[in-house]
């Protein structure tokens, strides 16, 4: 086992600090001060950002600092992790996700974690030249997908897979064609129809004013018949094909008798078209070919709009897909084979190699290896397991072969479960949306009400002309700018809260955080600055250089609290130091043995005197993180760590509540200091827990939605699954790569601030919906009064039509929901 | 006047024409990703890349 790990960059958690001046020349970001080598000109902070940069240089690729620079992304230390991705060398693997070319020539796609930013499309596809025989290299940046071609003689996918992480970009599988090429076509369907949409309603305008100038003027017999004759030739693709999306949504509500937006949308179109072509047909009578057309055309645009929205959606279920495997390795009587990773029953023994995902969720039953959980914890610090430890799918096992007894398999593990409750989420139809179809049973009613009354008074008063004023009724109150106002609103505000620094997935995030709920804030990171600082040291005084030299190798904020605090103490050499991922450490020192960590780390490892006890709940009481340091067996001194309350909490948390939303708080820390926290910040204890595990949180979070939305805040590691579960999922800073695709919304900016901007954000975007409804409902009112009158005639509802649409337009662009300049 | 005649179906036959080029583009995944090739425009492009590019995007 190695004695230093390598470990991410502090980043994550915001730290500032006074180490020394230097700076890693891959990230930028502060070199502890055991990292920097004197006299040299460059520096790095990690392993990870070594790594990458050695591999620049190799390439000749050192430009790509340049292209950074013009981006100016966030710092982040580069990920590289140990996995040799030999799995991905396997036939089953290549039948599966690659594609034989012409000649020797083979393409996969990837997923790639951490590219989000311009300068890594610049590096991913400039893979070529850092690796011959890879042909192409391109990058999809909002899906995060890489398609690579490359020479089947000269490199295995293995080695593609290898230098892609070795550049900080973990690949991992596509879950392939199936779903992805369906969903493909249909959006490439609706696109296509959106043309012919447009192209018809342009050309349709075209003739109509033509058509609209006769009105006053006298035309000619001949021309007049041209114009008639071609809008409606116009009007037919449009109609039967672009608007067959409509025609077949409402024909579904009919046979299901539920209400949809379609149904009135059809009726419009349908009878527009119907009684315009019988009257292009004898030759006389009002057409309202461009008003159809213009409809439909604008309707798929708001359609478009939604689709785009769901996209994302699923394209964040798709990662958690291609992270699980789908074979394992059963081990049945001696022998080894391969099944599909979802029927591996309970008690199943499989085998695991290294290099290999894990399959299923279970326990080691013989073996003993380092495991990588940054899938669902977000550490990539490896794991050390062995006989009885526990195991997820999509952990992956590092350094030699395991035997695990299979517990969960398929969807029941909880990389699967948060798959399933991801692609419900997805599926979800939008609340706001469900508003609208059910206004639309209503509104039809009244449509088809309010048409039988015109018919019925014009068969009186003027029966030539009833069919007319009934029809211009239906075409005129065609839900236009109903349709568009949601989606509209809904995706003006999402890329306006993207421009503060806030990234919305769906519409429905919005709608639900728009009502009061109860927020559940996670501690660490989250409420307070996640930086520790040394507040208060009772013990042994002499231990300071000791342990400054133990903690000098780690990046964790506990470490580096130490490291700030004996800066002026004696240098001095650690001969050995073990660490242990959420406990402690372990190192020699001047000839001394120190355990450093937390109360139950040190317990099983020395002894603890009485006062130490004492000590300990009393710096809980204060609201310290309690950390014991032991030199040979016995607890010497007792170091109190505090992580400050951010500035922005109080007064965030005042105007969450003043929003009436509640508050609550859920943390792993210690149960003493979170409850001194929460009085600080005035919420009340029984909302307020300490102590917590990932289960809990999760357990939690499912029984408090029972009655109420449940919003989930947290930097999403170990929060995965809760954040997946609550009403909204909000991913703060720093996360892991699954669990910001768990989440419903992600904040780029630091600080408690954000969240009442979004909360605020999603109250006024609910109002800008309604008043897009309010705006639609008016016209559909003046139009139909218009109709009943009699006075409507195609031009004033081919102005009345463009003329909503506008309102509802304008009204979503200059609604001020996210404010402030751009983050 | 009567040139409306012809003038008019000619019209829209470019019409046609435009619509078909662009269901064609559709077809062919060119509106597939409309963010990253805006990225690409914005690349400096240097001159030993561009050979070894274009060597790579040759299939």
């Amino acid at each position: 086992m190695s004695a230093v790990s390598v470990v991410p960059a502090l980043a994550s958690f915001g730290v500032e600090q006074e180490l020394g001046a230097a700076s890693c020349t891959h990230c930028g970001l502060p070199v502890p001060r055991a990292r920097q080598r004197a006299g040299e000109a460059e520096q790095f902070c990690c392993d990870g950002c070594v790594t990458v940069h050695s591999l620049l240089a190799q390439g000749g690729l050192l430009d790509y600092y340049q292209e950074r620079e013009r981006v100016a992304p966030e710092a982040k230390a580069a990920t590289v992790s140990d996995r040799s991705y030999s799995d991905f060398d396997d036939a089953a693997f290549r039948e599966l996700y690659c594609r034989k070319l012409s000649g020797d020539f083979v393409s996969a796609e990837l997923f790639l974690e951490g590219v989000h930013c311009a300068a890594c499309v610049w590096l991913v596809e400039r893979l070529p030249r850092l690796l011959p025989g890879v042909a192409e290299s391109r990058l999809d940046i909002t899906r995060q997908v890489a398609h690579i071609t490359w020479d089947d003689r000269q490199l295995s996918l293995s080695r593609v897979a290898k230098t892609l992480d070795s550049l900080g970009y973990a690949p991992h599988a596509r879950a392939g064609q199936g779903p992805s090429a369906e969903h493909t076509r249909q959006r490439r369907t609706l696109l296509g129809k959106l043309a012919v949409a447009g192209a018809a309603a342009g050309n349709a305008m075209l003739m109509a004013f033509a058509l609209y100038g006769g009105m006053f003027a006298n035309m000619e017999r001949q021309y007049l018949e041209l114009f008639r004759w071609g809008s409606l030739l116009m009007a037919v693709p449009a109609v039967f094909w672009s608007g067959s999306v409509f025609h077949r949504g409402a024909w579904a509500a009919l046979r299901t008798r539920t209400p949809h937006m379609d149904l009135p949308v059809s009726l419009g179109i349908l009878t527009g078209f119907g009684w315009g072509a019988y009257n292009t047909w004898r030759g006389h009578g009002e057409i309202y070919f461009d008003t159809i057309t213009v409809l439909i055309f604008l309707l798929l645009v708001g359609r478009w709009i939604q689709s785009k929205q769901h996209q994302s959606a699923r394209d964040a279920a798709e990662l958690l897909h291609a992270l699980a495997p789908s074979t394992a390795r059963l081990c049945e009587g001696g022998e080894v084979r391969e099944v599909p990773a979802a029927t591996l029953p309970a008690g199943a023994l499989i085998e695991v190699r290294a290099g290999e995902h894990v399959a299923a969720d279970g326990k080691v039953e013989s073996g003993s290896s380092s495991v990588d959980s940054s899938l669902l914890t977000g550490e990539t610090r490896p794991e050390a397991v062995g006989p009885g430890s526990a195991v997820h799918a999509g952990c992956i096992n590092l350094s030699s072969a395991l035997r695990v007894r299979v517990e969960k398999s398929g969807a029941n593990t909880r990389v699967g479960q948060l798959t399933k409750r991801m692609e419900e989420a997805a599926l979800r139809r939008a609340p706001i949306v469900k508003l609208a179809d059910r206004l639309s049973g209503q509104f039809v009613i009244g449509v088809l009400i309010a048409a039988a009354v015109t018919l019925a008074i014009w068969s009186f008063v003027e029966p030539s002309r009833a069919i007319d004023t009934a029809v211009a009724l239906l075409v005129v109150t065609c839900p236009c700018a109903l349709g568009m106002a949601t989606p509209l609103a809904v995706s003006v505000a999402l890329g306006r809260a993207a421009r503060r620094g806030i990234l919305v997935k769906g519409g429905d995030a919005l709608e639900q955080l728009a009502e009061p709920g109860l927020f559940v804030f996670d501690k660490t990171g989250t409420l307070t600055n996640g930086t520790l600082s040394l507040i208060r040291w009772q013990g042994d005084d002499e231990l300071w250089p000791l342990v400054r030299a133990a903690e000098a190798h780690s990046a964790h904020p506990i470490a580096l609290a130490f490291q700030r605090a004996f800066q002026n103490e004696p240098d001095a050499e650690a001969s050995y130091v073990e660490q242990t991922t959420g406990g402690g450490l372990v190192a020699h020192v001047a000839g001394k043995t120190l355990v450093i960590g937390s109360e139950a780390y040190v317990r099983s490892r020395a002894q603890i005197p009485a006062w130490v006890e004492a000590a300990i709940s009393e710096q809980a009481r204060a609201a310290l993180t309690p950390v014991l340091i032991a030199s040979d067996g016995v607890v010497r001194a007792l170091a109190g760590l505090g992580d400050p309350i951010r500035e922005d909490a109080g007064q965030s948390l005042r105007a969450l509540r003043a929003m009436g939303h509640k508050v609550g708080i859920l943390s792993g820390d210690h149960p003493g200091v979170v409850q001194a926290v929460a009085a600080e910040l005035g919420v009340p204890l029984e909302f307020a827990r300490g102590g917590v595990t990932p289960e809990e949180k999760l357990a939690f979070v499912e029984g408090a939605r029972a009655g109420r939305r449940v919003f989930m805040v947290g930097d999403g590691i170990n929060d995965a699954a809760a954040l997946s579960a609550a009403s909204v999922g909000i991913a703060v800073h720093g996360g892991a790569e699954a669990s910001l695709a768990a989440a419903d919304v992600f904040l780029r900016r630091a600080g408690v601030a954000p969240v009442v901007e979004l909360a605020r954000g999603a109250k006024r975007t609910l109002h800008v919906i309604r008043r897009g409804l309010g705006f639609s409902l008016l016209y559909n009112g003046v139009g139909v009064g218009l109709a009943l009158a009699g006075v409507l005639n195609p031009l004033i509802a081919a102005i009345l039509m463009p003329l909503s649409s506008l309102t509802v337009i304008t009204s979503s662009f200059r609604s001020k929901t996210f404010e402030g300049e751009s983050s | 006047m009567s040139v409306i005649f012809l003038v008019l179906p000619l019209a829209v036959l470019f019409s046609i024409g435009a619509v078909a080029v662009f269901l064609w583009a559709v077809r062919h995944g060119q509106f597939d990703d409309l963010k990253t090739p805006a990225l690409r425009i914005l690349q400096d492009d240097r001159t030993e890349a561009r050979s070894s590019l274009r060597r790579a995007s040759r299939r």
